[in-house]
């Protein structure tokens, strides 16, 4: 069934997006953090910039990359309005 | 002109613009009440969202607490952001396109259940109280130190602008006043920031400055987070950018309140309701993009702002003599949030690690022989000399930085900005949840329209009231049930709407177990540490990151009750299936 199918991709993006979510914040801004620290980017350590820039702007990035690859599979299943 | 006459056009002008911005969008039907109609663009709610959900706190606190916690201060800027990115990809799409007015109709709707219903409108009634009581604090805060009225002057001048924009233009009304909010917050940040980065490394962009050199001084040519390691290292703090110290926080701790905020964020009611004002489930989807956008500028900006004011403070007032320190050292000295003792009579201020006195200065009205102001305080064990509250980091930087006064009336403006328009926001969900869910969808299920719409009126009204009679007699405990907000939003309905989304078989069994079993959890264990001063018996893990495991919890009870239980009906697996299709978002508002 279509709705079946678009629905299974929709998941495979939305887990794709969420684990690069997950390792951005949590991993090389939390649990990685010290190991990242000890390269510097400018007069960043690695890890804290992570933690207080990187992160966030990863963030923005994957909600619009959310809302453009479903955009793509919202047509190619026509389900949207 | 004095910064006084500039704060009072800047705050003049700004009530003027969000007063007539109200007129303008009144409305006349429930639906405009409550989620504007549904025809907000995606770009201006998602401005409407960041105003929404940035605080006073966020304005005035956050820089001032990450510039003393350095690496640490990451929990609230990892978890009030990345929250979104679930908001985004696992919640508003689908809680638009089922296209009813607040959190607690989806629960009861999916879960078949007034139980439910009535469980998540108190969890909503409760977080969003805990939380605009804050807010008109900072309002009352704000006009006191800016416009030198009184607190409580200050807190009913803040009830009554609310309440005439909330009441008249309802969520409609909200949005568009929020927009206007926005855009005053945000330059009002970030034209401190830019000047103070630039001032301090010759480079424009906060967000790059502070990982630039500092441009001259003593320690010219040196990176600046380099710099503010060795100095917090030689006063006797942990490096800036260390992470886990020794006596703070454990990396598990940390672990589980970015998270447990994180959650929450996605959780919370009046951030979720936004996503039922846009005409579309893509709306939806591109406006949580815009929201977090908006939100990043602040928050990428306010890390900076915490370094270059963390530098600025110790070099301009660490080791100098007291007669011989800044004018704003001596102004803010004057209000409370600062002050300092001469432990060693040497006249020097000796700024080290350690509480210098024991609670908040209380003057004796003594000047002692430098001109400082004396304090009653029972003095601390260590050398440090010097009290100073985190709150002055924003307020006093463009003074610290020598701005002009427009500038810091601007950050008055910018400060009642963001206090205002997150009440307004909490008002509507505390009005909706009381005049929709419960009088309308539990009580009189035959109301007409206007009836609906005169309770929401004076729902708005009772809720201004409380929240202003709160912001006048601040209970002791404010400050201590901050953490349930988050916890509390993490531990009930984030689990619940994300298994509702995507589990078609979670029953209402399950729902209401998971529901309670969280909150309880969640709750017990934050009382037992806020005031009963009782360990942090879970592996250390401190009450703000609770609700992290009240969550695991919730999902746990809620899977394995399902387990056992009949399956829901037909018609609600079947609307499961519609919520997950994005065609027909439009229509599909019934109520």
């Amino acid at each position: 069934m279509e709705i079946q199918k678009y629905w299974k991709t929709n998941i495979k993006v939305m887990v794709t997006l969420l684990t690069i979510w997950a390792t951005v914040s949590f991993g090389c801004s939390i649990l990685f953090v010290e190991k990242l620290n000890t390269f510097t980017i400018g007069g960043f350590p690695v890890g804290f910039w992570f933690a207080q820039q990187g992160a966030i702007y990863v963030f923005v990035i994957l909600i619009f990359a959310y809302f453009f690859i479903m955009e793509k599979v919202d047509r190619d299943h026509e389900v949207n309005d | 002109m004095s910064i006084l006459d500039w704060t009072y056009i800047m705050v003049g002008v700004t009530f003027s613009l969000y007063l007539s911005i109200a007129w303008i969008s009144r409305v006349k039907t429930t639906k405009g009440f409550y989620v504007a109609g549904g025809g907000v663009s995606p770009l201006a709610n998602g401005m409407a969202t960041a105003a929404d959900w940035m605080s006073a706190a966020s304005f005035i606190s956050m820089a001032g607490l990450i510039s003393f916690m350095g690496y640490t201060g990451s929990i609230y800027l990892l978890g009030w952001t990345g929250g979104y990115v679930l908001l985004a990809l696992m919640l508003a799409p689908y809680l638009r396109k089922f296209g009813k007015f607040t959190v607690p109709d989806f629960v009861g709707d999916r879960y078949y259940s007034n139980a439910a219903r009535f469980i998540a409108l108190l969890c909503a009634i409760f977080v969003s109280f805990t939380y605009v009581a804050g807010q008109m604090r900072g309002v009352g805060i704000v006009f006191s130190r800016f416009l030198e009225v009184d607190v409580n002057t200050g807190v009913l001048i803040g009830m009554a602008i609310v309440f005439f924009y909330a009441s008249l233009g309802g969520m409609k009304g909200i949005t568009y006043t929020q927009v206007a909010q926005y855009s005053v917050l945000i330059i009002a940040y970030l034209i401190p920031a830019v000047a103070i980065s630039a001032k301090i490394t010759g480079t424009a962009i906060p967000q790059l400055g502070f990982g630039a050199t500092i441009a001259d001084g003593p320690h010219g040519g040196q990176y600046l987070l380099t710099t503010l390691n060795q100095l917090n290292t030689d006063l006797g703090f942990a490096a800036y950018t260390k992470p886990f110290a020794e006596g703070g926080k454990s990396m598990l701790d940390v672990f589980c309140i970015t998270a447990a905020l994180m959650v929450g964020t996605a959780g919370l009611p009046h951030v979720i309701v936004r996503f039922y004002t846009v005409p579309s489930v893509r709306g939806a989807r591109l406006s949580a993009g815009f929201a977090l956008l908006f939100i990043a500028i602040l928050y990428t900006a306010a890390p900076a702002i915490a370094s270059f004011a963390r530098y600025n403070m110790i070099n301009s007032i660490s080791e100098v003599e007291y007669r011989a320190a800044p004018t704003w050292f001596t102004s803010w000295e004057k209000t409370g949030l600062l002050a300092w003792v001469d432990k060693n009579h040497d006249g020097v201020i000796n700024y080290s690690a350690g509480p210098a006195f024991l609670g908040t200065p209380e003057f004796t009205g003594e000047t002692g022989s430098h001109g400082q102001l004396i304090v009653a305080n029972t003095l601390s064990e260590s050398d440090n000399e010097l009290y100073i509250d985190r709150d002055i980091m924003v307020l006093a930087n463009p003074e610290i930085a020598g701005l002009p006064n427009w500038v810091i009336a601007l950050v008055a403006a910018g400060g009642l900005a963001a206090a205002l328009s997150t009440a307004s926001g909490l008002l509507l969900v505390i009005s909706s949840s009381i005049s929709h869910d419960l009088y309308y969808r539990l009580i009189n299920r035959n109301a007409s329209e206007k009836q609906r719409l005169l309770v929401g009126r004076v729902m708005i009204g009772i809720a201004v009231s409380v929240a202003g009679y709160f912001g006048i007699h601040p209970p002791g405990f404010v400050a201590q049930v901050v953490a349930f907000a988050f916890g509390l939003a993490a531990s009930s309905f984030f689990p619940v709407i994300v298994l509702g989304i995507f589990s078609k078989r979670t029953t209402k069994e399950g729902a209401i177990a998971g529901m309670v079993s969280g909150i309880l959890f969640t709750t017990i264990y934050i009382i037992n540490i806020k005031f009963f001063a009782g360990n942090p018996w879970l592996l250390g893990i401190s009450a703000e990151g609770i609700g992290a495991v009240g969550m695991l919890i919730n999902f746990g009870v809620t899977l394995l009750v399902t387990r056992f239980t009949k399956p829901p009906p037909a018609d609600v697996q079947q609307m499961v299936d519609t919520i997950r299709y994005p065609r027909g978002a439009g229509a599909s508002i019934n109520h």
